[in-house]
Parts: structure tokens; sequence; C-alpha cells
């Protein structure tokens, strides 16, 4: 049965930004989709979450089905769940580069084959993932990191060509640094030094995320895809 | 050639023509008649461009996993390595997704 509510998936959506953006599109009436590697501790009225590795082909394509069959419709991706490692690249092991890149890179391609599937039916879709500022401002110690969300920006721009006569949107939006778990483990004087390099001159907000989002995924922004827009004033 | 094979095709190539019917309709092309067998899907003589070919693969994927409740992957390498394009004709993509679904079935 097809609703008449947007759908919206978010992945990464247990903690931080997910979860905030989670609340503020079921609050706006829509139905919720979202997924993490582990239960979330909270519920929302229209709201569904999926245990979801989203690195995990099978996993995503389980979750696609579910949301095909209950709702007939996706309308929004936001590609959330991300992981992050600050080391020097000679102190790094090749573990964490499988990590950061089967999340980052891996989970968004599926993510995004899977989403314009059931996208493509009804000629309509918006999809934005999330890069960062260590991508344009190439911060030390963040190298697989940048890489990944590199390779990030890559694929929105070429899904975007490739999904755009489908009707569907691909852009990204590059957040400073917020207080979330992503940077919990990164020293503040680090922090202070990325911070003091921005035009705005402080930590990011879930709302400035929210507020790009908002532009992105709204009807009115069918002529805008393969964008990257970084929060901050940085470019 | 088993019946169960035989049942299947016929539901498949019911699958593909419904599907490029919905195609030509969705990108107005005026087909003519009516898609059938010997339809091609891919060369000179086929009404549908790429992004057409990649819009009816999704869409037969889809239906067959609820037609059959098979999760197949059309577009492998295996089928891009094929000498004949499986894709050539409604015929022989007919063919091709019947052998896969003869290959679940039996695994």
């Amino acid at each position: 049965m097809t609703t008449d509510r947007q759908v919206v998936l978010i992945t990464g959506a247990r903690k931080g930004i997910g979860r905030f953006l989670a609340e503020r599109f079921a609050r706006n009436g829509a139905l919720v989709e979202g997924c993490s590697r582990e239960s979330p501790d909270w519920s929302l009225e229209g709201y569904t979450h999926h245990l979801t590795d989203v690195a995990d082909e099978s996993q995503v394509k389980a979750m696609m089905t579910s949301i095909a069959r209950r709702h007939s419709r996706l309308d929004i991706v936001i590609n959330n769940a991300g992981v992050a490692a600050m080391n020097h690249s000679l102190l790094t092991p090749a573990a964490s580069l499988d990590r950061i890149f089967d999340t980052n890179v891996r989970g968004t391609f599926l993510v995004c084959r899977e989403a314009a599937r059931l996208m493509q039916r009804r000629r309509f879709g918006r999809i934005v993932n999330l890069s960062t500022i260590a991508v344009p401002l190439r911060l030390e110690g963040e190298a697989l990191y940048a890489a990944s969300k590199s390779a990030v920006e890559t694929l929105t721009r070429i899904l975007a060509r490739e999904f755009g006569p489908l009707g569907i949107t691909v852009n990204a939006v590059g957040p400073t640094p917020i207080e979330t778990d992503l940077i919990r483990g990164v020293p503040s004087d680090k922090i202070q030094k990325i911070v003091d390099n921005l035009a705005i001159r402080r930590l990011g907000r879930f709302e400035d995320v929210a507020n790009v989002i908002d532009f992105f995924v709204r009807p009115e922004s069918e002529y805008v895809t393969g964008q990257v827009i970084y929060l901050g004033g940085v470019s | 050639m088993s019946t169960l094979f035989t049942i299947d095709r016929d539901a498949v190539v019911a699958l593909i023509t419904g599907s490029l019917r919905d195609l030509y309709e969705q990108n107005g092309i005026a087909a003519g008649d009516e898609p059938g067998e010997d339809t091609y899907l891919i060369g000179r003589r086929a009404l549908l461009d790429s992004l057409g070919l990649v819009t009816l693969i999704v869409d037969l994927e889809q239906k067959i996993e609820e037609t059959f409740d098979v999760a197949l992957t059309l577009a492998n390498e295996r089928a891009m390595s094929q000498k004949n394009s499986p894709f050539l004709t409604v015929g022989s993509l007919a063919d091709y997704i019947c052998a896969l679904l003869n290959e679940q079935r039996h695994a």
C-alpha cells in the first residue's frame, strides 16, 4: 500500500545528527526509517528502526525490501552513517582503512544504489550524503577519513548524473566539527585550530546541517544536484 | 525442458513485455507492434536507449522478486561477458532469466 506521507531513510540514526534528523523529519509528518548496527535506546511515533550494517549488501537489500513492501515508496535518503579515525598515517593500521571505507564509501554506495532502485519507480528522489570540511581543508591526521569522504563526494557528483534522468537528485553537505561522538576523541586544541580557520568561528550545530538538508530535499530543488555545500564558510 | 521451466518462461516473457510496455509509455515511445519474443532490447533495432535498458533491468529484478520470491542480479559479470548478450531480445532475456531461476531452485 502506498502512503501519502513522505518516506525518509536516515542511516546512522541511533545517535547524534542521525537521531536529530530522524526526530525532525518525524515531527514534520514524515514516515522515518532509520538504521544502525545497534538498537537505539529511544523510540518515536512514525519511526521504524532497522538493525542494518550499511556495508552489508544483503542487509541493505533486506531493509529496502521492507521499506518497499510497507510503503511502496522512498522519497528522501540521508546517508549519515559514518566512522572516523584521527591518527597519523604512519601509525594507522590497515584495519582502520577497511573499517572507514566499508562504512563511508561502500555503505554510501550500497544505500544510494538500492534507494535509487526504489525511488525510480516514482521518478522522484532526494539523496543527501554526508561529507566533511576535512576534505577541502586537507586536515592532517584525517587522511583516511578525508579520503573516504572525497570518495563520497565523487560518488555524489557521478551518481547525480546517472540518477538525474530518473528524477533523483544527489547532493552532499560537509559539516564542520560538531559536538558528537565522532569528534569526542579529538583533542580540544585540534578542534579549536580548525574552528579558528573557519570564516564563521564556532562549532557546527545539528541545525546547521539540517538547514542545508532542508534546501536539498525540498521539491523546488529539483534542479540542484551533484553539489557539495560546506558549512562554516569553507570552500 | 521441464514443465516447470515452460510455465516459468511464459510468466517471465509476460513480465518483460509488461515492463517494456510501461517503459514505452513513460518515455513516449511509439512502438507500433506489441512487444513480443523477437523485440530487440539493444542494438540499432531497439527502441530503448541505454538508460531505458538499465531501468528495464531494475524493474524486472524487482518484479521477479515479487513474483517468484527470488532475488536475482541480472546485469552481473557473467551476463556482460557472454558473447551473445542475453539482453538482445525479449526471448533471449527470458531464456537467461529462466536459467538463473532454475539455478536458484536447484542450488
